[in-house]
């Protein structure tokens, strides 16, 4: 079993708390001059996201979580499983709806995601930072404008809805940043 | 060219630590305190379990094998010695090194004030720092007994509580360690939960440690025993660490011996005893209280900067 001291810690370093996955966020060294020397330590489960603070006392060691991030192509779904494809060795990795939940509305195919691994399997799918995608259903544009600053929903040909600018016509393809959800510009081509 | 060859500190700061040790240094020398200067190398180190010494070989030209000498990790024995010796109410200012120390409070070479006074309890002492505080603008220093405070914050008496309900609080505090020792959970507790809210407005002096934290600090009669040691917080920082000093060797020897046997239990580093300084407490210390001081520390609390690189010239990392 791999283990890390606590004078390994650093951000980004991923470890088993409680049989879940951890990535470390913070690690602050703590020493009473007379005394014990902790390390205070937050850190983010890596299965659904919260954030919780431990402290160990230094020198102690902590399971290391078999994590690794990996770029992979998306193929396609059956409902339940998404699968993705590793580039270089072409194996195929099925990943289940709670680690696809927040990158699947923005995926339709062939796009190049980084999937975190653990123990081997998809813990969680990241998409592409930009996709474009095409609007399947919006209200008519408002020709010509483009300075008030309304916007309206456009449902887009993954499901997802987002908001657009009102000059925005049915049918056009637009790019957005999956990180925030947002409508960034409309895409030619 | 990458730009770590520049200082971390500011021109102000660097001239403000010089000012810093000008105030010092007068402060002293209208006291009669003498400024005393001590080996930064020697033959022998603290054997605290929780202090970690660097260490060097020194080849001498008179003799055939190497002799391991460690660095400082403060000049309290030394300075002890020259006590012993006769000298009366000294000060330093110097250079202490601890390994396996690195943060935002932390590094691992600091620099320490450290004095003595004759015939003063940690009280007197904690009154006469005060003093020196009010050269930089720190006045009225709050005062607060280690029970006290630990009580009003945690609800508990860390004298005479049981050691399960101070490991049941470590726990719901977010301690993932299994610790047993007493002393241990108190760190912990103290330091998580009491020490960041301590000296925010003004500077304060906690007393009467814990007599598991009692360290080269007299123990006082009456129950319960307490270490008649003082630290000071300012912004949530200790700043500094004092005692009303032990002057009984045997009973020095006794401490000395319990740390080794710990720093054995925890498979630290085995250390040889002291002997010339338990030789001059054999001769005889004066009844005497000492303190000392992290400049650095104190810098950062006289301008606010919350990382001590910000008070170094060079830390560790650009050394």
């Amino acid at each position: 079993m791999a283990t890390y001291s606590t004078n390994e810690f650093r951000s980004g370093l991923k470890i088993m708390i409680d049989n879940d996955p951890f990535a470390i966020l913070v690690n602050e060294f703590v020493k009473p001059g007379k005394g014990q020397a902790f390390n205070r330590v937050k850190m983010r489960n890596l299965k659904n996201g919260r954030v919780l603070e431990r402290t160990y006392k230094s020198g102690e060691s902590v399971e290391a979580a078999d994590v690794m991030d990996t770029d992979m192509q998306y193929l396609y779904n059956d409902g339940d499983t998404w699968y993705f494809m590793d580039q270089t060795s072409f194996e195929q990795y099925p990943a289940d709806k709670p680690a696809v939940e927040d990158a699947a509305q923005w995926l339709k195919g062939e796009e190049i995601c980084e999937v975190t691994l653990w123990n081997g399997s998809p813990l969680s799918v990241a998409a592409p930072n930009f996709v474009i995608l095409q609007i399947t259903d919006t209200d008519p544009g408002l020709r010509g404008d483009t300075a008030s600053g309304g916007s309206k929903p456009a449902t887009l040909e993954t499901g997802a809805i987002v908001k657009v600018p009102l000059f925005i016509e049915n049918e056009e393809l637009i790019k957005i940043d999956t990180r925030t959800g947002e409508y960034v510009s409309r895409a030619k081509d | 060219m990458s730009e770590s060859w520049r200082p971390t500190a500011d021109k102000q700061l660097i001239e403000l630590r010089a000012e810093t040790y000008t105030k010092i240094r007068q402060f002293m020398a209208v006291r009669n305190i003498l400024e005393v200067e001590t080996p930064v190398l020697s033959h022998a180190t603290v054997t605290d379990v929780q202090l970690d010494s660097f260490h060097s070989e020194y080849s001498s030209p008179q003799t055939a094998s190497a002799r391991t000498l460690y660095l400082q990790t403060s000049p309290e024995y030394a300075m002890k010695r020259l006590l012993a010796s006769g000298t009366g109410a000294i000060y330093q200012i110097s250079r202490v090194f601890r390994n396996e120390e690195q943060g935002k409070l932390h590094n691992p070479e600091f620099t320490m004030l450290e004095w003595y006074q004759p015939d003063y309890d940690h009280h007197q002492l904690m009154q006469e720092f005060e003093s020196l505080l009010n050269l930089f603008a720190m006045t009225h220093c709050d005062k607060t007994s280690y029970a006290e405070i630990f009580i009003q914050h945690i609800g508990l008496d860390p004298h005479t509580c049981d050691t399960n309900e101070l490991t049941m609080m470590a726990q719901q505090y977010g301690l993932s360690s299994s610790i047993k020792e007493r002393s241990t959970l108190l760190d912990f507790i103290f330091s998580y939960k009491i020490a960041p809210i301590l000296g925010n407005s003004r500077p304060v002096f906690v007393y009467d440690y814990p007599a598991c934290q009692c360290a080269l600090a007299k123990l006082s009669d009456g129950a319960p025993e307490v270490a008649a040691r003082f630290e000071l917080f300012i912004n949530g920082m200790e700043i500094a660490n004092g005692f009303h000093e032990l002057t009984d060797a045997e009973e020095q020897l006794a401490r000395f011996e319990q740390d080794l046997a710990l720093r054995k239990k925890e498979k630290r580093p085995d250390l040889a005893i002291d002997h010339l300084f338990l030789d001059a407490l054999k001769q005889g210390l004066p009844d005497c209280a000492g303190v000392a001081v992290g400049i650095d520390r104190l810098l950062m609390a006289m301008t606010g900067a919350k990382d001590i690189r910000d008070v170094l010239t060079f830390p560790i990392e650009n050394a």
